[in-house]
């Protein structure tokens, strides 16, 4: 996967028709209205009633398992951990060879040498079939590290072979309105991404939306992330409660959709953390498909960081294929 | 001065909760005579999905702990049934529309049963158990282990009674339940199910749905998280084909059973849903 070969900055300086510094940010991300909080929760509460049903169904189970970015962020990972999640990318149902793969494997970045070699063929982009590797950088999840640390990181993952790289924003920055600083450090990421041949890594921006407080915090941090240039927003670490939830991955919708009404430019969106059953995972393809359009659920445009909803969904296709209801015995134990 | 009645309203029993069904559905259950008793709850294939998923969960924990502690906090649910003999009694009488001895007897009947399981708890194992000669330096060890998640259709005939002997000595091994109440007489259940939650029972360890058993009971027959199915009331179903949908995933699966004696209590009712594990230990060097 190339990632948009959109040049670190381009962005911002178009939009805010000067240079991208504090005051320039502050002014425009300030001057976005204010998210109508109640409004926004009952439209979410609305679209998670839809009744998908049947072939509905079975198209979105499989179009879910399409758009999973398999995850282990564990202490605890070991290259045997990350082959047998790579094995389950590759042959989520092995009862069921049409199954389809997962988008990605998600891994901390001294895993990426290990994904990359367990996927072999496999490896690739997901809009062929093929699974991609995306790894955490930048002093995952906390991004309490110094730049140069954070770029060393980054680096260190692209070069080892992730097509994808999720990086966290600075939080204490955003909130302490440090926008600039937040800004020149997606920029410096995004350098980051650039490998040999010229082409960037996919750069997916963590708001982490548990620790922003406010949905206007939400909304001004998704602008931010695309001004700078990201080809993804993505909600949360998962390390953070509450992670993904149905109202700031529709905000965060919004944005891209309102950005791509302005730009023609297509950006990501990936909630992560707390999605753990198929029927809240149907939810989101619904506010998708009713926020930005259908054309967004694919995995260049849409992902769910997950680890355990795979399973739920394999257990959900395997009641929908056998007419019996299936159990934890019939997938694997993460 | 005259008072309206606050009718009760019958719920399901689902990992320690009260919820109506998931369908939305209720049925009349009328007295012996016809008159109209109480709204309960028609449970679907998906609360009986749910109760399974409660009862998974809540297996770890009850087959983890001790036989004796076991045992203690099924004493305790009699104790709380025996506090609430009245309630229990006064129900039957109005659905079965027999004589308040006939349901006290029933009553008491039920409660003795329950205190009789629970003394089993830390004892089962010594006789179903067993120390085998080998011919080595290794102990050589039977113990029997609980099954997992039992599926019950209680016995269609009875209030209390019926459903306590296919209970009772499923919950003793530390299997977790997902019963189906009597369609008929299912009110007695859901008053059992309060007795329960307000006992020492673990959330999740006895699921009561009410309704169709015909409905539910092929739903966790062939339900693949189900492992063992007990059919002692379900001789009015087409229950060979639930033994052969349960033959699918290799349940235990115990019979129908008619008449009076139904579900009499044996030791043969607890070790049906046991495993029996043998495991071999060095001697130590003595």
């Amino acid at each position: 996967m190339t990632g948009t070969q959109i040049v670190p900055g381009e962005r911002a300086i178009a939009l805010l028709g000067g240079e991208a510094n504090d005051a320039n940010l502050r002014r425009y991300l300030h001057g976005i209205p204010g998210v109508d909080a109640v409004g926004l929760e009952q439209r979410a509460a609305g679209l998670g009633t839809r009744s998908i049903k049947t072939t509905s169904k079975a198209w979105a189970l499989d179009r879910i398992i399409g758009l999973i970015d398999l995850t282990t962020l564990e202490g605890a990972d070991t290259p045997g951990k990350v082959r047998s999640l790579v094995a389950k990318a590759v042959t989520p149902d092995p009862a069921d060879p049409g199954c389809p793969r997962v988008a990605a494997v998600c891994v901390y970045g001294d895993m990426v040498g290990h994904a990359v070699q367990a996927l072999g063929s496999a490896h690739g982009d997901p809009d062929q079939g093929r699974i991609a590797v995306a790894a955490v950088a930048t002093a995952f999840p906390s991004g309490r590290a110094s730049r140069s640390i954070k770029l060393e990181d980054t680096a260190d993952a692209v070069a080892a072979g992730a097509d994808e790289i999720d990086m966290v924003i600075d939080r204490g920055a955003f909130l302490a309105g440090r926008y600039g600083q937040v800004y020149d450090e997606i920029i410096a990421v995004k350098e980051a991404c650039r490998r040999a041949d010229g082409t960037y890594a996919h750069l997916k921006i963590i708001l982490e939306t548990g620790e922003l407080n406010t949905y206007d915090n939400v909304r001004r941090a998704s602008w931010l992330g695309i001004l700078a240039g990201g080809d993804f927003i993505k909600t949360s670490t998962g390390k953070v409660a509450p992670a993904a939830t149905l109202p700031v991955t529709l905000l965060m919708l919004e944005v891209v959709r309102d950005w791509y009404r302005l730009s023609g430019d297509k950006v990501g969106v990936k909630p992560a953390g707390g999605i753990r059953t198929s029927k809240d995972a149907i939810k989101y393809l619904v506010t998708v498909a009713e926020t930005v359009g259908e054309e967004w659920l694919t995995p260049h445009l849409f992902r769910f960081g997950a680890s355990s909803l795979l399973n739920d969904v394999l257990m959900q296709r395997q009641k929908m294929t056998t007419g019996h209801y299936s159990g934890p015995d019939y997938v694997t134990i993460d | 001065m005259t008072r309206l009645a606050v009718p009760k309203t019958y719920k399901l029993y689902i990992g320690g909760a009260f919820p109506r069904s998931e369908s939305g559905r209720t049925y009349e259950i009328v007295s012996a005579k016809g008159a109209f008793l109480a709204n309960a709850s028609k449970a679907s294939r998906k609360d009986a999905r749910d109760a399974v998923v409660a009862a998974r969960g809540a297996f770890g924990g009850w087959s983890g702990a001790t036989a004796y502690n076991r045992g203690q906090v099924l004493y305790r649910v009699a104790e709380i049934l025996e506090g609430r003999r009245a309630q229990f009694v006064a129900e039957i009488v109005d659905a079965e529309g027999v004589s308040t001895a006939v349901a006290t007897a029933q009553v008491d009947a039920a409660i003795d049963r329950w205190v009789w399981y629970a003394g089993w708890a830390d004892k089962y194992a010594q006789v179903a158990g067993n120390a085998n000669p080998v011919a080595g330096p290794y102990f050589n060890i039977s113990v029997p282990e609980p099954t997992g998640v039992v599926a019950i259709i209680a016995p269609q005939d009875s209030s209390l009674l019926g459903l306590v002997s296919a209970v009772a000595p499923a919950l003793v091994a530390g299997n977790t339940v997902v019963v189906v109440a009597s369609e008929r007489l299912p009110l007695s259940a859901i008053s059992l199910s309060e007795v329960l939650a307000t006992s020492d029972v673990p959330k999740g360890v006895v699921n009561v749905l009410t309704g169709s058993p015909a409905e539910i009971a092929p739903w966790l027959a062939s339900h693949q998280d189900v492992n063992a199915l007990d059919l002692v009331g379900a001789g009015a179903l087409d229950w060979v084909d639930l033994q052969i949908a349960a033959a699918d995933t290799l349940k235990r699966v115990l019979t129908p059973e008619n008449g009076s004696d139904a579900a009499a209590p044996t030791l043969g009712r607890i070790t049906a849903f046991v495993e029996t594990k043998t495991v071999w230990h060095t001697k130590g060097l003595i």
